[in-house]
């Protein structure tokens, strides 16, 4: 186990560079100069522009750009944004917040998807069964904005029971309609596969076994069919801790939550290439974790995979 | 151990004499699929008693696991379906219990083993956590003892090293020893009947007799009843006392095993004995009863044999035949022998 470990950091120095260059050289490319951009409409004064440049190392080739960039990203030091503020400070005020977004999501991806899989499963044909497969067809087939701006409509300003956007993350309650509209689409294919699962498991043989061991149906289901049948589940839910992160663009953005997402969009907008590229960059390295935990998550699940 | 061994022969004392341990009565189950309703089982008759050991042969879909199945409780429900009949657990109807009742037989007083020991046993689950869910569901025993207990029996079907495997998976064993996993399991409780489906079928040849030894082994010490289902002409032999014949889901031919094999009153156990390889038929080709088994969405009317039987009358093809006892030429009943063959007589005596 501690050979395999050791083998997939090492696997991901590879992935974290090549991922890193990718976008690195993406940012760099886009159409505009950024530091022109800064000065808006007033005439710049070309040394100034020149220092600035100097100052963000644009005057270099793109390879000494990005040597420099990942040198200083091994001293935690992500550079600064053309407005000046240190991009590490951006994101320490915008990944709490989509932290909070990305954990009220999941729970509802839990307390919500998880049984109805396992109603569904359990009652295959069933009219519950039959309802949750429209229920979460529907959700899988409408795309997010408009299911945002759908409960928007409908719940803060139809029915006023929650502001129409986030005023203070920090407040839960006020993340609980966006955490929804957020969690929706995993929550779907929670639910779903959580009922494909626990339907392949039922016909299982051990299940017959645990049965004519004479256990009780609440051990049966409990104990030998659960156990099996959310490992698929767990890894999904594991991969998907780390989707929540980087793909709460659109929400925050209907809920005007200033999240990753939030900063990402506007930053992409300004050709701000320092803070694009932190964000990024850690987003990338919030996957590559979120992966290593999953599958080694997956072998504490499964007795039978052994990693070596 | 002799404790253990005093107080099941002080539970099958009270058994009224004569009264089997299990009786199965003139048992229907249907399957209701897509293709229409598949008759499985057709009128089983068999009965065993404590201590006893019956052999139920029969081609494959002949409906031998799935009469076992339902004396279990473990029918898939739907699309099986029983229609009619009874089985009597020391003289009562289980088919007439409550679901917490039948529940408190499975595993404590009626055991199965199944064929793949592999897919029977939860793959996520150590054996020992398995062993141990007898004791803790049915005895309220603690995790502690439980495991003590799951050890005990794993040294009792003689897996080397239990005390340190208790804690493995059962993937981790190899086929042999997982099935003495799946006997320890059903022996947990020591149940009055174990009813095995084909428990040596999925083994290594060299495993299989070590395997069926040490059930047959463990079946007279706790003086259980034995219900084994198998394909193995030759393991019956061994084993058993008796022996029922099934065909299209019907008891064709019950005997005491000793005198099946000597003079079957049945022409399709005559053609199942034909059919087995003998040393002294050397070079010979291997007989095979012609024609293929019934299609069970459309079992043939009258006796089901009719079209693959080689004497088969016109009353055959239009009256189902009884599971009539057979006697000797002099008309005295032979004990145990029926016989669901018109021309039983023929059979038996011509
Ligand atoms: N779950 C099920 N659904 C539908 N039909 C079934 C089901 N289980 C059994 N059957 C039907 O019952 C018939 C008898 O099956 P059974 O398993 O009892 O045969 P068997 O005598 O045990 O054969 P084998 O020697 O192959 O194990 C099968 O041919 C099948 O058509
Ligand atoms: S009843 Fe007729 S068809 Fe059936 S086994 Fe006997 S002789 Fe053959
Ligand atoms: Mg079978």
């Amino acid at each position: 186990m501690g050979h395999y470990v050791l083998r997939r950091v090492l696997q991901m120095i590879p992935v974290f560079l090549g991922a890193t260059l990718l976008i690195f050289l993406m940012v760099y490319s886009l159409p505009g100069d950024p530091i022109a951009a800064m000065f808006g409409d007033k005439a710049a004064d070309p040394a100034t522009v020149a220092n600035l440049r100097h100052q963000y190392y644009l005057d270099q080739p793109l390879w000494k750009q990005y040597l420099h960039y990942m040198n200083n990203i091994f001293h935690l030091d992500f550079g600064t944004s053309f407005t000046g503020r240190p991009v590490s400070e951006i994101m320490a005020d915008a990944f709490p917040v989509t932290i909070r977004l990305a954990l009220v999501a999941f729970f509802f991806e839990i307390v919500i998807g998880l049984p109805l899989g396992l109603i569904a499963g359990l009652k295959r044909g069933s009219v519950a069964d039959t309802v949750v497969l429209l229920l979460t067809l529907v959700v899988i087939s409408i795309p997010v904005f408009v299911l945002g701006y759908i409960a928007q409509t409908v719940f803060a300003i139809n029915l006023g029971w929650v502001t129409a956007t986030v005023q203070d993350s920090r407040d839960i309650s006020q993340l609980i309609l966006p955490g929804l509209v957020l969690a929706s689409l995993s929550l779907a294919y929670v639910a779903r596969l959580t009922r494909t699962s626990i339907g392949e498991n039922l016909r299982a043989d051990y299940m017959r076994t645990a049965v004519a061991k004479g256990l009780p149906r609440r051990t049966v289901i409990g104990r030998h069919l659960l156990r099996n049948s959310l490992i698929p589940v767990v890894t999904f839910l594991g991969t998907d801790l780390g989707a929540l992160m980087g793909g709460a663009i659109v929400t925050e953005g209907i809920f005007n939550i200033a999240g990753v997402g939030n900063v990402l969009y506007k930053a992409i907008n300004q050709k701000e290439g320092p803070t694009v590229v932190g964000i990024v960059t850690v987003l990338v390295l919030v996957y590559l974790v979120a992966s290593l935990v999953v599958d080694l998550l997956y072998a504490v699940l499964d007795p039978r995979i052994r990693y070596a | 151990m002799t404790t253990a061994l005093e107080k099941t022969t002080a539970a099958k004392d009270r058994l009224v004499p004569g009264t089997p341990l299990l009786e199965v009565r003139d048992l229907h189950v249907e399957f209701k699929t897509r293709d229409g309703v598949a008759k499985a089982v057709n009128g089983v008759n068999y009965s065993v008693a404590a201590g006893e050991t019956l052999a139920v042969l029969g081609e494959s879909g002949s409906g031998k696991s799935v009469t076992a199945q339902t004396i279990m409780g473990i029918l898939d429900m739907p699309p099986g379906r029983v229609t009619a009949g009874e089985i009597l657990f020391r003289g009562q109807d289980m088919l007439k219990m409550s679901n917490e009742q039948r529940r408190k037989i499975r595993g404590r007083k009626i055991a199965m083993i199944f064929q793949d020991a592999l897919s029977s046993l939860n793959p996520v689950l150590s054996v020992g956590y398995q062993l141990g869910e007898m004791f803790r569901v049915h005895e309220g025993a603690s995790r502690k003892e439980a495991k003590a207990k799951a050890i005990e029996l794993m040294d009792r079907v003689r897996i080397p090293a239990a005390a340190q495997r208790v804690n493995d998976f059962p993937h981790q064993f190899s086929g042999g020893m997982r099935q003495r996993i799946m006997i320890a399991m059903a022996l947990a409780l020591e149940p009055d009947l174990i009813i095995a489906d084909e428990p040596t079928t999925a083994l290594d040849v060299t495993v299989q007799a070590q395997v069926m030894d040490l059930l047959a082994e463990l079946q007279a010490e706790y003086h259980m009843g034995l219900i084994l289902i198998t394909h193995d002409l030759g393991v019956v032999a061994d084993v058993a006392d008796k022996i029922a014949v099934m065909y299209a889901g019907r008891i064709v031919e019950t005997a005491p095993v000793h005198e099946l094999y000597a003079r079957p009153a049945h022409p399709y156990t005559k053609g199942l004995l034909r059919s087995i390889p003998r040393l002294d038929q050397k070079g010979e080709e291997l007989y095979a009863i012609k024609g293929l088994p019934p299609n069970l969405y459309k079992v043939p009317a009258g006796c089901a044999f009719n079209p693959r039987c080689d004497v088969a009358t016109d009353l055959c093809r239009t009256e189902i035949p009884a599971l009539h006892q057979v006697t000797d030429r002099d008309g005295a009943e032979l004990a145990g022998r029926k016989s669901a063959c018109h021309l039983w007589k023929e059979t038996l005596h011509g």
